[in-house]
């Protein structure tokens, strides 16, 4: 009796891990053994060659900084922006309306990220609508171009990536008890501290892994730096394509993927020891 | 004395709907204050009125003599223990006490020495540095308590803060409560559901009802002469009979009761119109099987229906003869009493001087609980 139930658990288990099983090893697992075997090949063999160019030659480690650098930005511009509108959808307003503020944050995530770039670029070109109107106005005396500079792409990563930074810390907030709240206002607290010291502290599981993900968004993205960036905002992700599939040099392009891995990890790490979160938490 | 809390004609309307119907009171210095009702009657809306959390449609507050309309909750010299408590769980017990402080803009030694100061008072030195989920519910409650009264307020409001406990705890509780009130010396307004509670604790007690205060007296008093049928039932338990009142040849008042029999009446009511009035007796004010000679009592006869053993608030369940209604008596615990049995016929009586008599009021004045 008992040993039949054993072995019966331990099948249905087998048969449902085999798909994610497969998936992973198959999908993820495989391919990036794959690459790191190639990130190690030069012509004549084993080498480090693939490695060290990151760090010998400028161009690359400049744009990895660059990278990284706008990366964070975007994920702070993010937060900033998040945070009042979280509060706002779980405190503020009442169910009915939470529901549909909801929908409207979603709505733009129905259709795909090059759709939505491609509309921002009909705003925002030299003959777009927003020159139009400006001009017709006559706040402009001529249509001026307002793509392929950094800001417009960060406002571009801003903008792909809000919902990502929103869900989860919309998630954090509802638990939020609203006695603690009035409990820090009845205390003496004015706003700012209320939510430096309450709402801030509490919505930090939220907050990071949001964060996490925006950053991690933002520095893999390739569409939005692409086509909003200009010529001299070059990406990482774009340095990866060019080896690959410009110079069809895949052993360097392997190397620069293990790179940005290997470096975004490291700013993970540094930014969950600075806000004293823990891995386990966050990623609930 | 000083008049620590004073509340003049305090309304708060919500639409068609009046949440307080012009309540006023005033606290002394230095007392435990309570305002009883059951739910629904208005008495946290008029606890948040207090506190700064919500705008009276009229009346005033004014706290140690300073009137606090247009003060927001963050500048009042009140502070709230809520009834969840909301302790802050991302901080410490030590930094829950320290935020009203550090608020304050005060810093280092002072901080440390009132929060540890404090921490002493309620008997949790040791704990500062513990989790809240560290704690048990009756620390959590202290707590609570300590990050208010670290602030010095002019009075503390409490919103049924013992109503998350268990029954046992919350017996434990209440004469804690009350020790610390009295070795602080802080006002208390403390508000409840729980008439216990209320009683034990405080020097004065508001029963409130459907918006406004029935009765601002002292336990005692609110138990031994309550001015309205609200107070009559709501407070402790009572047996209710609804009479006649007439007057005999000689001009006494008597009351009358369905069934046809005759009870002295010793506090008559002003009546107009309907002579039908409701008779309130005590549990304990009944004696059973009262012994001869106490002319006046008014005697019953009764069947006893059950038996209700509860220690020393044991009571029995009994019908007067030809009747439905079931009246509760005490049963005290004393041996004396050990030969009734259910079924049993005996004789109830009691002083006509321990009843009290209302006009008859329509419907029921609030649902049992």
């Amino acid at each position: 009796m008992k040993n039949s139930k054993k072995s019966k658990i331990r099948w249905s288990f087998i048969i449902f891990f085999i798909p994610v099983f497969l998936w992973l090893f198959l999908l993820i697992v495989l391919p990036h053994f794959e690459l790191l075997r190639m990130s190690f090949l030069g012509r004549s063999g084993f080498t480090f060659k693939n490695y060290t160019a990151f760090f010998t030659e400028p161009i690359y480690w400049l744009t990895f900084v660059r990278t990284a650098m706008y990366s964070i930005l975007v994920t702070f511009i993010v937060l900033i922006i998040a945070l009042p509108i979280a509060f706002f959808i779980t405190k503020v307003v009442n169910l009915k309306i939470q529901g549909v503020l909801l929908v409207f944050l979603l709505v733009p995530f129905w259709v795909s990220e090059l759709i939505r770039v491609y509309g921002w670029m009909i705003l925002l070109r030299e003959s777009g609508v927003l020159n139009h109107f400006l001009v017709g106005l006559g706040l402009f005396k001529q249509p001026i171009e307002m793509l392929y500079n950094d800001i417009t792409m960060i406002m571009g990563l801003v903008y792909t990536s809000m919902l990502f930074m929103i869900v989860p810390i919309i998630g954090v907030m509802e638990s939020l008890d609203d006695s603690l709240i009035e409990a820090a206002y009845d205390l003496g607290a004015k706003k700012i501290a209320i939510w430096r010291e309450i709402i801030i502290p509490y919505s930090m599981p939220g907050i990071m892994s949001g964060s996490i993900i925006v950053f991690m968004l933002v520095l893999g993205s390739y569409l939005t730096p692409k086509l909003m960036g200009g010529k001299n905002s070059l990406w990482f992700t774009e340095q990866i394509y060019n080896q690959i599939i410009t110079y069809f040099n895949w052993n360097q392009g392997a190397a620069f993927g293990f790179m940005l891995l290997i470096l975004s990890s490291i700013i993970i790490w540094i930014a969950l020891k600075l806000t004293k979160q823990e891995f386990r938490k966050v990623i609930k | 004395m000083q008049i620590a809390l004073s509340v003049k004609d305090i309304s708060k309307k919500y639409g068609d709907f009046t949440a307080v119907n012009n309540v006023s009171f005033d606290v002394e210095d230095g007392k435990f204050f309570s305002i009883l009702g059951p739910s629904g009657c208005g008495k946290t809306t008029l606890l948040r009125i207090i506190a700064g959390f919500l705008q009276p449609t009229t009346g005033t507050v004014e706290i140690d003599g300073k009137n606090m309309l247009g003060v927001e909750a963050n500048k009042r010299p009140v502070n709230l223990v809520f009834q969840n408590l909301a302790l802050f769980p991302m901080m410490n017990v030590y930094d829950n006490i320290a935020f009203g402080l550090r608020r304050r803009g005060e810093k280092g030694k002072s901080v440390e020495q009132k929060v540890n100061s404090m921490l002493g008072r309620v008997g949790l030195s040791d704990y500062g540095l513990k989790r809240i989920s560290q704690l048990s519910g009756g620390q959590k409650q202290r707590i609570a308590i300590a990050r208010c009264l670290v602030l010095e307020p002019s009075a503390l409001l409490l919103d049924e803060p013992l109503g998350a406990l268990d029954a046992k705890l919350r017996e434990h509780m209440k004469v804690e409560l009350k020790k610390l009130q009295v070795k602080v010396g802080t006002t208390f307004v403390y508000i409840t559901h729980d008439q216990s509670e209320a009683m034990v604790m405080s020097d004065y007690v508001a029963v409130m009802n459907a918006g406004h205060f029935e009765q601002v007296d002292t336990p005692q008093n609110l138990y031994s002469n309550p001015s309205s049928a609200f107070v009559a039932q709501f407070v402790g338990k009572n047996n209710k009979f609804i009479v006649k009142q007439r007057k005999d040849e000689n001009g006494n008042f008597f009351a009358e009761t369905k069934e046809g029999h005759s009870l002295k009446l010793n506090k008559p009511v002003d009546l107009k119109g309907d002579n039908s009035i409701e008779l309130y007796v005590r549990p304990e004010a009944m004696i059973i099987n009262p012994k001869g000679t106490k002319e006046n009592f008014n005697i019953m006869d009764v069947t006893v229906e059950a038996l209700l053993f509860d220690g020393g608030n044991s009571r029995l369940l009994v019908v007067p003869e030809n009747s439905k209604q079931e009246l509760i008596i005490s049963l005290p615990q004393n041996r004396q009493f050990d030969y009734i049995k259910a079924k049993d016929k005996i004789k109830i009586g009691w002083d006509p001087e321990a009843a009290v008599c209302f006009k008859k009021t329509e419907g029921k004045i609030y649902e049992e609980l």
